[in-house]
């Protein structure tokens, strides 16, 4: 009899709960896992190789779509890692821009996360109070880019445009009257930098109603408490980043421990976890949204009174002024030279790294002298802690294992590359 | 003659029963999606007819006109008896609900007991699904079906043996009349406890949001009619939403005096009195659905063996003491028999 305890059970990758294209094969015995091996490759679509063919500048949009949730953090690694090879120096304001909206796509992957996670767990409503918040945020977005998730808005050497001084607006339209529209339109009288701000001073008391219905709630407690436990040795071994580490306990965060950009500059704390289960690392993200708001608020506020350069005038890495070209030979063979050949990286190889929402991300770039990559890697986070399921589910029960994936945030456009 | 206008006399009132009912259902989950839609800022349907009232209607068209799939390796027979023995026994639950002072299928006296014994065979129909659709997944949301309604079953049996002990009468129409006096003299004040093990474990026995496990969307799909499509579907579907109008109904005749007026004993009770019974059944009725949906939009979901603790290490124990404390009460002459 005991030969026909366990049966296997495939979970995905058409699942409601697999956030994607997970496949997992568990194997069970009644309700509890004994095992769970997870399958990846199912969105592999050669990233790593295809950056190899194309020149620097026309990788940042493959970037977006590795983690498809926190798509300028992702950029970033990748502009700071050409930066880093050119030893280039960017200007101030669009180290602050760029901080700006690291933190915007990590509340956007934060908000994101907590609704998914809550869906799996059951709480519906969370899922469409935080997509309210995130079309805000995706607004942002458009508003300096023109999309709302694959913005390509970072470059090597500052970002692509300056933040807009208005706002796109509401239109009146057939579904909605004048009263509804303009009530829409309230916070986008102003600037760019004056609608973040809006939404800023908003969003804790958001973040506090999501609280509401999750923090103390005895099944969320029930659900989440004692639920994929990590403890911080082995959250270092299995080589955790980001809230999967803190929520263990461990206070690292490259933010502080590494700053890049005007990091060290602002100020912000990190919250750490102390059980290390998925109720603590719930508490970890729910606190990072905070924080994440604070550094926002701090950048618009040195944003505000700053009209400095948003991309370096250095030509051969970017693109000179519109205006320029119509005049200027040099501007238009320099804009010509760009966006057709690109530029060349002295011979070297560096490791960029940024803490995105989901741990750290990184981008190992070797450069042959060549005017496209050598060789690029990309350090998922997500990929250690899909690597530590089976660990951290055995034991557990089916439902538990919805808990799991929704604790890691995991993203299988990084996880497969 | 006699036995042939009883017939048609039965079949009428049967009739009047059961076509509005399938109606009710139907606008049931028009405002579930309407009123989760507003909780959730946002619309609901609102694309046929007028604010998407015509909504349940084009359901209908489309669960009728689907295919039903039959697995290949499924146990045909049982595959489509299945959603019948869900759907037969919450439909003849109705004929001993007292609608009115006046309107009931058939009076009988063991009324109770009858309800009790056709909400437990539902269960069946849930197992069998599971069994027949021969996959893993209808597979473990039947089991825990089963495992979930023995733990819930009795802990609302004994609820309910707080109303019988009170009232004295397994027949819904003198539990009413029991109840009868003012809103103070519902059985909902002695009883309070029962009341909310009753309710909670109604929710539980419909298998609605939090205790949805045995078809938990994000663990198991769809639980045990994962593999059912077209109209065996939608007699499940149907199945739930009389259950859930079906709990709603016996929690207001049970706990909240039915058919009574709730004005009854004050001075304006002959301002209310040209109110039929009916509609005070069909507000309360009403709130107790309110309340099954403002549920599914606020909490979380249980995990099964947590459902099963709450059914017997709470919910249980606390039916025997205030049992016991009701039996003392009738004993010591504070509470009538």
């Amino acid at each position: 009899m005991s030969d026909y305890k366990n049966f296997t059970m495939n979970f995905g990758p058409q699942h409601p709960a697999a956030h994607g294209v997970l496949r997992l094969i568990l194997e069970m015995d009644g309700e509890v896992i004994r095992s769970a091996d997870p399958h990846i490759g199912l969105l592999h679509r050669a990233t790593e190789k295809l950056a190899e063919s194309k020149p620097y500048n026309q990788n940042i949009g493959y970037m977006d779509r590795l983690d498809y949730v926190s798509m300028m953090c992702n950029e970033h690694a990748y502009v700071l890692a050409i930066e880093d090879i050119m030893k280039l120096d960017i200007p101030e304001r669009s180290k602050y821009i760029r901080v700006m909206f690291d933190e915007i796509t990590r509340i956007l992957n934060h908000l994101l996360w907590l609704g998914a996670h809550a869906l799996d767990i059951g709480a519906m409503s969370v899922f469409l109070y935080a997509f309210r918040e995130r079309e805000d945020l995706m607004d942002c977005y458009e508003a300096v880019s023109g999309t709302r998730m694959h913005a390509t808005y970072y470059r090597p050497g500052g970002v692509s445009k300056d933040l807009p001084n208005v706002m796109p607006k509401y239109m009146l339209n057939k579904n909605q009257n004048l009263d509804q529209v303009e009530k829409l339109n309230y916070n986008r009288e102003g600037s760019l930098l004056d609608f973040i701000e809006s939404f800023i001073d908003r969003f804790p008391k958001n973040v506090d109603e999501y609280e509401n219905l999750l923090t103390d709630n005895r099944i969320w407690k029930q659900r989440t408490v004692g639920i994929g436990v990590v403890s911080p040795e082995r959250a270092v071994d299995l080589g955790f980043t980001g809230p999967m580490l803190r929520g263990s306990g461990i206070e690292w965060d490259l933010r502080k421990k590494q700053p890049y950009e005007i990091y060290k500059d602002l100020e912000f704390d990190i919250p750490v976890g102390t059980e290390g289960d998925s109720y603590d690392r719930y508490l970890v993200r729910m606190q990072e949204m905070r924080e994440s708001a604070r550094i926002i608020k701090q950048c618009c506020n040195w944003l505000k009174t700053d009209n400095g350069e948003y991309i370096s005038s250095n030509y051969k890495i970017a693109p000179p002024d519109r205006d320029d070209m119509k005049e200027s030979m040099e501007s238009l063979i320099h804009h010509f030279k760009l966006f057709s050949e690109g530029y060349c990286l002295p011979v070297g190889e560096t490791y960029a790294c940024v803490e995105a929402p989901k741990g750290e991300f990184g981008i190992y770039l070797i450069s042959d002298g060549a005017n496209k990559p050598y060789r690029l890697k990309i350090r998922a986070p997500g990929f250690p802690h899909l690597a530590s399921l089976d660990e951290m589910a055995k034991g557990h029960m089916l439902s538990d294992v919805v808990t799991i994936i929704g604790t890691q945030d995991i993203v299988f456009g990084e996880i497969d590359r | 003659m006699d036995i042939i206008f009883y017939i048609i006399n039965t079949v009428i009132s049967i009739l009047t029963v059961v076509i509005p009912l399938f109606l009710i259902v139907a606008y049931v989950t028009y405002s579930e999606r309407k009123i989760i839609g507003f909780m959730q800022s946002r619309m609901g349907p609102t694309r046929v007819g007028p604010s998407g009232l015509l909504q349940p209607i084009a359901d209908v068209l489309k669960l009728v006109s689907k295919e039903i799939i039959i697995p290949t390796n499924a146990s045909k027979g049982i595959f489509l008896t299945a959603p019948m023995l869900m759907l037969v026994p919450s439909l003849l639950v109705w004929a001993v609900i007292p609608l009115s002072e006046l309107f009931i299928i058939s009076n009988i006296n063991a009324g109770l007991l009858f309800i009790l014994a056709l909400t437990s065979l539902s269960v069946y129909g849930v197992i069998l699904a599971g069994w027949a659709s021969n996959s893993k997944y209808a597979f473990l949301g039947s089991m825990r079906s089963a495992a979930q309604i023995i733990a819930y079953e009795i802990a609302m049996g004994f609820a309910l043996v707080g109303v019988l002990m009170l009232s004295g009468s397994l027949n819904l129409q003198v539990i009413i009349q029991e109840q009868s006096g003012s809103i103070f003299n519902w059985y909902w004040l002695p009883l309070f406890p029962l009341f909310l093990i009753y309710f909670i474990a109604g929710v539980a026995e419909t298998n609605r949001a939090p205790f949805d496990v045995s078809e938990g969307e994000s663990e198991i799909v769809a639980g045990f009619h994962v593999e059912y499509s077209g109209m065996a579907f939608a007699m499940f579907f149907l199945a739930e939403y009389m259950n859930l109008i079906l709990i709603s109904i016996l929690s207001s005749i049970l706990f909240f005096g039915g058919w009574l007026s709730p004005f009854q004993g004050t001075f304006l009770d002959i301002y209310f009195a040209f109110v039929p019974g009916f509609v005070w059944l069909s507000l309360k009725t009403m709130i107790f659905i309110f309340v099954f949906l403002w549920l599914r939009a606020t909490l979380p979901r249980y995990r099964y063996d947590q459902i099963m603790r709450l059914g017997w290490k709470v919910f249980l124990p606390i039916t025997f003491f205030w049992l016991t404390v009701i039996g003392i009460l009738i004993y010591l002459k504070y509470l009538p028999l």
